[in-house]
């Protein structure tokens, strides 16, 4: 039996014994999808047991290195946890922007002290993180951003306001990008700073969106102290970790572009709203957008693994989050908009508290393609780095 | 799919394999020969066919056993990539890969033995006579082939059969039970083009290329012009039409990258307003998001590819996948190329109509986007 193989038995039999039933049902709510951080409220006993279990061997970030809490697997090895845990259908034990966006900036920028301080409790998900980033006058310009840190000796004095901040108001602190020199040019005076969100003068607000919820705050900030031992990397090259942390955050927003697996197809789904007429589906309009849609679909889901395989190869093109997280987002808008068709008026219901409905999934799906960069943007960098267009 | 997942990445030989295609093709086919050919009133060239045949390209897939290399189809798409990038006019897909392909998996011993080393030598020029109308519905045909004590009688007409007017050998699609519309009946018979009667019409198309309508009048063929079992065609007809549909894409591809690559060039020399043109929004943002369609275009085609040398269970609709994101991409890469060409790219002595016609004439070969959209649709079952 080959290492891999005695791999997949070893983890299916854990997965088998440790993952309670309870979550291995589909999401269905808000609730169900476990943030962890100081202020969670545990869903279930299920729910805790699941997230303290998995932490507690790493697998809360699998390839993580093991001397920080992580799993310590290797690419290989994630897959096929990734893979005995979609076969029984187990829940993610934790959502955390804490692994997905900052922990791998903290790996490659930050000092080991901080490294030692700040991921283990990611892995275990006892710190919750968000991300302070767009100001209400930097959006896609994002390096004009102008909310200041004052050097006061022993600390830094923040002030100015972020917003678009995720769960801002649930969150426990927040990597926040920051002016520290307002002579240089706009790139080079930012600084990243992490920052306890409980720290007096930290104010957030819930901004209301068109979808009817509320994930994004307006996030205040009037002269919080941080500690200078809290700058992550050197005074002024924050711009350089807030690139690199784009670069993730697109692949991440791109995976929306990716149907659910084992979820239905668009077009299994057409059949059982619209029934079949001549052994097709019966509304030959929406089957000519549906298969565009699923072979556009389908192509993107080659496209992240042979980006991923290249990688892999070592021959990796390194521009392609651009690609993945443009192409992902417009996918996903489409995905809603053929919904929305094929659940016809049926598709208009406003859901209740914590249950999206149709109508907000897709309104809120409006938002992916201008979050983490627009889309606009997104063309503008591949012309630009990708293609070497001038200007 | 099966468990042993192929990488979405080139191995070592097949790199080397690109490579050496490329540099072959570029040399021996670059697009000023296709004008030649065009300005002498010509379609093809014999010299480059046995140039190929050198290379062994002609013998890419059929097994060692029959002289041939093969290579694997992953490999022999790389070739059909860089022959699209300089819009190089062979019989190498309707011989070497579709007609191979089909004799290689019905053919006797003997059918074997007798055509396979000649392909792979580059002696034999075959094709598919398949098409009875505008556009591709194989289960649709209605040419009859009723059996005699001797063998066969051919009756019906062919219509767009690629390369007609070279190929030594036609495979020939007809129906020996059912009518049109049933996959059940239809038969494949090997006619030598070279001494039966036919009446062949040809149409110089816009892609300089020659297609033929040939007329088969009471044909009549021995026992030995049948391949494989009568009226058991469909399953290896489907497949061989699935390697032509996925080869098409992966020539598109070739064909839709360099159109592109020639039009991000002139973006980046041509000038207006005192600026390049290559500054402008408007158009960036439309280049950009070509590149993103053709880099999803190489994931489909590497794919299809691959699943057919595997003869895994996704191999239709992967094709159709292929061949229809190719042809909705090539039709856009050379649409976008004479558009932000201006005016230069209308003209006649500017390469980039050649690629605009070919494009068309080859999204149209072994079924179009609309073809392979609904056929997609329908193996996953709406």
């Amino acid at each position: 039996m080959s290492d891999s193989d005695e791999f997949r038995q070893q983890t299916r039999a854990w997965l088998e014994e440790n993952c309670p039933a309870s979550m291995r049902r589909p999401i269905r709510s808000d609730k169900d999808q476990c943030w962890g951080g100081r202020n969670w409220v545990f869903e279930s006993e299920d729910q805790r047991l699941w997230l303290e279990r998995m932490a507690e061997r790493g697998w809360t970030a699998p390839q993580w290195p093991a001397e920080y809490g992580g799993g310590g697997l290797t690419r290989e090895q994630a897959k096929i946890l990734q893979q005995e845990m979609a076969r029984i259908l187990a829940r993610r034990p934790l959502e955390s922007f804490g692994i997905d966006m900052l922990g791998p900036a903290l790996f490659k920028f930050a000092s080991e002290e901080q490294k030692k301080r700040f991921i283990p409790e990611i892995i275990r998900g006892e710190i919750r993180w968000c991300q302070g980033y767009s100001e209400p006058n930097a959006g896609s310009d994002l390096a004009s951003l102008q909310t200041r840190a004052d050097d006061k000796g022993d600390h830094y004095l923040v002030n100015g306001s972020k917003v678009w901040t995720s769960y801002a108001d649930k969150s426990d602190w927040i990597f926040c990008l920051v002016r520290t020199n307002f002579e240089a040019p706009k790139h080079q005076g930012i600084s990243f700073l992490l920052f306890d969100m409980a720290s007096p003068g930290v104010s957030t607000n819930p901004v209301r969106l068109i979808s009817g919820n509320s994930p994004f705050c307006e996030t205040v900030f009037e002269n919080v102290k941080v500690p200078k031992e809290n700058l992550v990397g050197e005074l002024n090259k924050g711009w350089d970790i807030a690139k690199y942390l784009l670069t993730h955050e697109r692949e991440m927003i791109g995976g929306f572009g990716l149907s659910r697996a084992g979820s239905e197809t668009l077009g299994q789904t057409a059949l059982a709203a619209l029934g079949e007429a001549q052994g097709q589906l019966a509304a030959n309009g929406l089957r000519s957008d549906i298969s565009d849609f699923e072979i556009d679909e389908m192509a993107f889901a080659l496209t992240i693994e042979r980006v991923v395989d290249e990688a892999k190869a070592g021959h990796g093109t390194g521009a392609a989050s651009s690609v993945l997280k443009l192409y992902g987002t417009e996918l996903n808008k489409a995905r809603n908009e053929l919904l929305m068709s094929i659940g016809g008026s049926g598709a208009l219901a406003w859901g209740s508290e914590g249950k999206m409905s149709m109508a907000q999934n897709w309104l809120r799906s409006k938002g992916n393609s201008i979050e983490g960069g627009s889309s606009e943007i997104q063309l503008n960098i591949i012309a630009k780095r990708i293609l070497g267009l001038p200007g | 799919m099966g468990a042993e997942k192929m990488a979405l990445v080139l191995n070592d030989e097949q790199q080397m394999l690109r490579d050496s295609a490329k540099s072959f093709i570029q040399q021996s086919s670059p697009v000023s020969a296709l004008r030649e050919l065009r300005d002498r009133g010509e379609e093809w060239s014999a010299d480059l066919w046995a140039g190929m045949a050198e290379m062994g390209w002609t013998g890419i897939t059929i097994p060692e056993e029959y002289d041939g290399l093969e290579f694997g189809h992953v490999g022999a798409g790389l070739i059909f990539e860089e022959c699209g990038r300089t819009l190089a006019s062979s019989p190498l897909l309707s011989t070497s890969l579709v007609c191979a392909s089909l004799i290689n998996a019905l053919g006797s011993d003997e059918q074997k033995r007798s055509l396979l080393p000649r392909i792979a030598g580059g002696e034999l020029i075959l094709t598919l006579a398949l098409s009875e109308s505008d556009h591709l519905d194989p289960a649709a045909t209605a040419m009859t082939a009723d059996a005699d004590a001797d063998g066969f009688v051919l009756a019906g007409e062919k219509r767009h059969v690629i390369d007609g007017n070279i190929a030594n050998r036609l495979l020939v699609l007809a129906r020996t039970g059912g009518v049109p519309g049933d996959r059940d009946g239809l038969s494949l018979f090997i006619v030598d083009r070279d001494s039966a009667p036919l009446g062949i019409d040809t149409t110089l198309n816009a892609d300089n290329r020659l297609t033929a309508t040939i007329s088969f009048e009471s044909l009549r063929v021995g026992r030995d012009a049948l391949l494989g079992d009568a009226g058991a065609a469909w399953q290896q007809l489907e497949r061989a039409l699935d390697i032509g549909a996925v080869f098409s894409a992966a020539e598109l591809l070739g064909l839709a990258q360099e159109a592109f690559e020639r039009t991000l060039g002139y973006l980046k020399e041509r000038k207006q307003f005192g600026v390049l043109i290559g500054s402008f929004q408007g158009l960036q943002h439309r280049a950009a998001q070509l590149f993103c369609e053709l880099e999803l275009c190489k994931s489909a085609v590497l794919k299809a590819l691959q699943v057919i040398d595997k003869d895994g269970p996704e191999r239709s609709l992967l094709a159709s996948l292929a061949k229809a994101k190719m042809a909705k991409t090539a039709k856009l890469a050379v649409n976008e190329a004479v558009q932000m060409h201006g005016g230069i790219g209308m003209t006649d002595e500017f390469d980039i109509g050649f690629y605009m016609k070919r494009a068309a004439a080859a999204c149209q070969e072994y079924g179009d986007y609309y073809y392979h959209a609904d056929r997609f649709a329908k193996l996953r079952g709406y």
